[in-house]
């Protein structure tokens, strides 16, 4: 709590320092990062298609934000298409973010209902081929804007009195989003339901056995992570005002994998800061073109050889190697090792 | 994004003239940001080489005019992406002191860039993207599309093809905003001038197997199959319409949206008989010879393809303007400067800048030789329409601009 | 009853034939894929970077080389092969004793180095490369290129070549062997890394071949294995992820779909084989002929 605590005071004064729009991005990445970390490192599911709750909800909260009426197909027999047409006015900031986090949830509920019932790297494939579709859906929907993606999404006064045009009181919006999701993280992770998922992870055969009703727990735990992706995402598309196909693509999905891999799978604060590295790094390498690509490839690389513990992971087990000289609790950090 | 080149400073440099009322820039110097593709579909005919091509005008401007300030010239590669192309503007305009931002290739970051642009009142010179929308619907008083759009291609293309010949037609369109545009634009020009749509058929955006398409364009036998794509989904469909021999079958295939480094790439036995529209080539005249002689010795002997002759092109009337207006500050004011005045230099002569933005020159539509043909390496064109200036752009008032009263 | 659908039967057969023909590159690949993924349990995400490999090895072979494409179809795929060796050696042998995520996402890791230097050095454009038999013969319902009939002959071969050595031969029985208890096969005398290495730098050497397969047709271009990796990925899920034959009649049948889709629906072309990878899963999880955990 200390850290964390830290860390917020960090932000609160670091656009004094930093661009405030570059800070919003890594904490839109920290908090996508820290709700895919959910899966791999307290579930022990690897989601290789996190990007499509991030990508969608970016695009039905820069719906509502700029258009606002939404026309849902259906299907009658005889009639064929119908459109159901719910007319409301283009949404202020913080009931976009709301919709298109919902949104994620609710998707997160039908991908997770499928995906659930296989394990490892089925259920990546799955993952996968699931974004993949959702990516295509994209690409051909109306609202979507195709390839334009959805442009000069506006900025209306938040709550009736905060403009959040401008960017520096924006930021601290932005701030108090990703502290309330990653608070939600928190207490997911450091609660009874959340050591039943660190059970599951750890062997989920006996937790069956215990009674526990196994599926129920990874589809909540997966309905959440994507509704918070969905929170990042929505909360992105409002800061840069713009939703594009770039956020629904599976080369997305593997970069959120990438940052929290860096920063340390399982670990609390890992993904953020694998995040903050990653983005960084992109920024300043932009120039660069593909040896972005080769560079991001180089440390999957590394990472995964040597270094899968991640940054975070790393000091952790640092502390943890002082801490059982003393004699404390041992945890797990990454991927579990399989069950033979 | 901290990408400095400092290159035209060293230019600059040469003609610190002295005497003369010094002109009050921002921040003291005149920074130009080109953005483009730098390492994907777009890179060849942007890339680097409309980054020679600012500094080449930078350079000619300042032999024939005393450059009183500092020019630079900064760029960055949008990788096609609308968020990353609007990210990086946002910290130019920002952070970096950037006034003007050139080429922008990619209609969805040109459209972003254009709203950031407008937004803090800079100057946006468009040379690679294709939008007409930038002219139209999304005008801006901060913006002028320079080199070409959707409209022009698709009248040029559509309307030339069909006064010389080829009137029944079959659409193999993307399947996404862009595709679609090019799609209505070129059919509505086929039929007000008297051609026939016999069909047309949709392929998923991007596409790696066109075999089936290209079948039922076949089995229509319109004279002419109209590729309402662009990069690498034009160039697959060509390469797969040589192997199912459909020119050789009399079917001659209308590109809405080719250039002469698609065409390279190709290679003239596959590209043969490719009609479509450019609005220049560096094989036309003399002038454009020798620019493309020295452009080919800086970039690994590529022709120049029209984007970087337009940067070329934009970059100079800029500075004449803001030469002319002495300052660079409110973008809007040194647009209107610019739409004031006329046009004129060695690559695309004389021309004029209309109200909502449009920058008017010839167009031309050619056809692709056979390799029997070509004498010699980028030889690959053969004239075979001028559209004169009036005629190749949207009229003023279909656009729905609202700068036109 | 074509004339109630409202395509007549000349294009319908028109389109299977070309989607039996896609049908051959998914198969291929996802053969080399299941291969691997059957015998060492490790998702091959550089697949699609080997398969461009293998085309731009044919490119190469004639650029700098003179080597035509004949030459190529042997010479690459051996090539190509000797580097997934070397991948398979350096990198994934390593991770065995871990969680097979680990591999997925170590090979997801080489995919992108693969692509950026690719990309580094020669762009995105696409180079070219010329077609080996040029001309086709007219079928009646559609123009057949030679080329393409070709590939699908090619293709056949080799897929059921591949399932006749490793379900019927005895290197094969060793290979699977192997998979399943590598202590004992060990016992046995048999040298199981280096089988292993092999298969993994086999598996990659009929991506390659995919690829040089592709050059004449499909643009040339560092990016072309990316979006057709996820496709073969899918195709090897509902085939059943340990599956040779699977993976074959999979592929095969998968294009033929995605063939009559475009007919009906192209706008869902892309989307097919997902919606029905989605539908298997939820049927019959271990796939159409995967045996069921």
């Amino acid at each position: 709590m200390r850290v964390f605590a830290g860390l917020v005071g960090f932000g609160l004064l670091a656009p004094l320092i930093v661009y405030p729009v570059f800070l919003m991005k890594v904490l839109c990445f920290a908090l996508f990062a820290s709700a895919f970390n959910l899966l791999i490192g307290y579930v022990g599911l690897l989601s290789f298609g996190h990007a499509m709750f991030f990508g969608f909800a970016a695009y039905v909260a820069g719906h509502l934000a700029k258009v606002g009426t939404v026309s849902l197909p259906y299907w009658l027999p005889l009639l064929g298409w119908k459109w159901l047409v719910i007319a409301i006015p283009p949404l202020t900031p913080e009931l976009a973010i709301l919709g298109g986090t919902l949104v994620a949830a609710l998707l997160g509920l039908i991908v997770g209902a499928i995906a659930i019932r296989r394990q490892g790297i089925y259920f990546a494939m799955v993952t996968l081929a699931l974004a993949q579709m959702v990516f295509f859906f994209c690409v051909q929907a109306k609202f979507t804007g195709g390839e334009d993606g959805i442009q000069a999404i506006p900025r209306r006064p938040m709550l009736g009195v905060l403009d959040v045009g401008n960017d520096l009181t924006f930021y601290y919006v932005v701030l108090a989003i990703f502290c309330a999701g990653f608070l939600i993280i928190y207490r997911t992770v450091h609660s009874p339901f959340g050591q039943v998922l660190k059970a599951i992870r750890e062997n989920e055969a006996r937790a069956i056995s215990l009674g526990y009703a196994v599926s129920r727990f990874k589809l909540i735990a997966f309905v959440i992570s994507a509704a918070l992706a969905g929170l990042a995402g929505a909360t992105k598309a409002m800061v840069f005002q713009l939703a594009s196909l770039t956020d629904v693509t599976w080369q997305m999905s593997g970069e959120v994998v990438l940052m929290t891999l860096v920063g340390g799978m399982g670990t609390v604060f890992g993904p953020a800061v694998g995040a903050a590295i990653i983005i960084y790094m992109q920024n300043y390498l932009a120039g660069f073109g593909e040896w972005v690509l080769v560079i991001q490839g180089a440390i999957f690389v590394v990472a995964v050889l040597v270094f899968r513990r991640g940054i975070v992971g790393e000091l952790v087990a640092l502390l943890r190697q002082r801490a059982a000289k003393a004699g404390g609790p041992q945890e797990t950090i990454g991927l579990a090792k399989p069950a033979r | 994004m901290r990408r400095n080149l400092t290159a035209a400073a060293a230019a600059a440099a040469l003609c610190m003239g002295a005497g003369s009322a010094l002109a009050q820039y921002s921040d003291g110097i005149i920074k130009l940001g080109v953005m483009n593709d730098q390492s994907g579909t777009y890179s060849d005919l942007s890339g680097q080489g409309s980054v020679w091509a600012a500094k080449k005008a930078i350079e000619d401007f300042c032999k024939a005019n005393k450059c009183h300030d500092k020019i630079e010239v900064v760029f960055a590669d949008h990788q096609n992406k609308p968020d990353v192309g609007s990210n990086i503007v946002r910290q130019w305009f920002d952070v970096d002191k950037v006034d003007a931002v050139v080429d922008v290739p990619t209609s969805s970051v040109a459209l972003a860039v254009n709203t950031i642009t407008k937004e803090k009142n800079k100057v946006f010179l468009v040379s690679g993207a294709a939008a007409s929308n930038l002219t139209g619907k999304d005008c801006s008083p901060n913006t002028i599309h320079w080199t070409y759009d959707t409209w022009a291609l698709a009248n040029g293309t559509g309307q030339a093809i069909v006064k010389t010949g080829g009137d029944s037609w079959f659409f193999l369109t993307a399947d996404y905003a862009f595709g679609h545009a090019l799609e209505r634009d070129t059919e509505a020009v086929v039929v007000k001038n008297g051609g026939k749509v016999l069909g047309k058929v949709r392929h998923p955006f991007p596409a790696q197997d066109f075999s089936s398409f290209l079948l039922q364009a076949q089995a229509s036998k319109a004279k002419i199959i109209g590729l309402a794509n662009a990069g690498a989904d034009t160039t697959n469909a060509i390469k797969q319409a040589a192997e199912f021999g459909i020119v050789s079958g009399g079917q001659n295939l209308a590109g809405l949206l080719v250039f002469i480094t698609d065409v390279h790439a190709l290679g003239l036995k596959t590209a043969q008989g490719l009609i479509f529209t450019e609005a220049w080539y560096w094989d036309a005249n003399d002038a454009n010879r020798a620019f493309a002689k020295e452009f080919g010795a800086a970039n690994r002997g590529n022709m120049p393809t029209m984007v970087q002759a337009g940067v070329y092109s934009a970059v100079l009337h800029y500075l004449k303007a803001v030469h002319e207006l002495k300052s660079d500050a409110d973008g809007a004011a040194v647009v209107a400067k610019m739409k004031a005045m006329p046009t004129d230099d060695k690559l695309f002569g004389k021309g004029s800048i209309r109200q909502d933005g449009r920058k008017i020159h010839d167009m031309y539509l050619f056809e692709v030789k056979k390799p029997e043909e070509s004498k010699g390496p980028w030889d690959y064109y053969k004239t075979r329409a001028t559209i004169p200036a009036e005629q190749a752009f949207r009229p003023l008032n279909e656009g729905e601009c609202p700068l036109v009263k | 009853m074509f004339e109630l659908i409202g395509v007549p039967p000349q294009a319908l057969f028109g389109q299977l034939l070309l989607g039996l023909i896609n049908g051959a590159f998914y198969a291929l690949l996802s053969l080399g894929l299941a291969v691997i993924f059957g015998l060492m349990n490790v998702i091959n995400f550089t697949h699609g970077a080997q398969y461009m490999m293998g085309a731009f090895g044919a490119w190469m072979l004639l650029s700098y080389l003179g080597i035509p494409y004949w030459g190529a179809l042997i010479l690459a795929p051996i090539i190509v092969g000797l580097f997934g060796v070397l991948i398979e050696r350096l990198f994934i042998s390593r991770l065995y004793h871990l969680d097979h995520l680990y591999g997925l996402l170590l090979t997801f890791g080489l995919a992108l180095i693969v692509e950026g230097l690719f990309r580094r050095e020669y762009g995105i454009s696409g180079l070219p490369y010329s077609n080996p038999i040029p001309g086709g013969t007219n079928l009646g319902f559609m123009f057949l290129p030679w080329y393409r009939g070709w590939v699908v002959v090619f293709s056949l071969t080799v897929c059921l070549a591949t399932w006749f050595v490793i379900e019927k031969t005895q290197l094969g029985a060793y290979l699977r062997a192997a998979t399943e208890r590598p202590d004992l096969v060990q016992a046995f005398g048999i040298n199981v890394p280096r089988m292993i290495t092999l298969t993994y730098g086999f598996g990659v050497g009929l991506a390659a071949l995919a690829g040089v397969l592709a050059a004449p047709i499909y643009s040339v271009n560092p990016v072309m294995g990316a979006n057709l990796i996820i496709v073969v990925f899918a195709v090897v899920v509902i085939g059943g992820m340990g599956s040779i034959m699977g993976s074959i009649i999979t592929g095969f049948g998968l294009g033929v779909i995605e063939g009559l889709t475009k007919v009906f629906y192209p706008e869902a072309s892309n989307t097919v084989i997902f919606i029905i990878m989605a539908i298997v899963l939820m049927l019959r999880p271990q796939g159409l002929f995967g045996t069921p955990k």
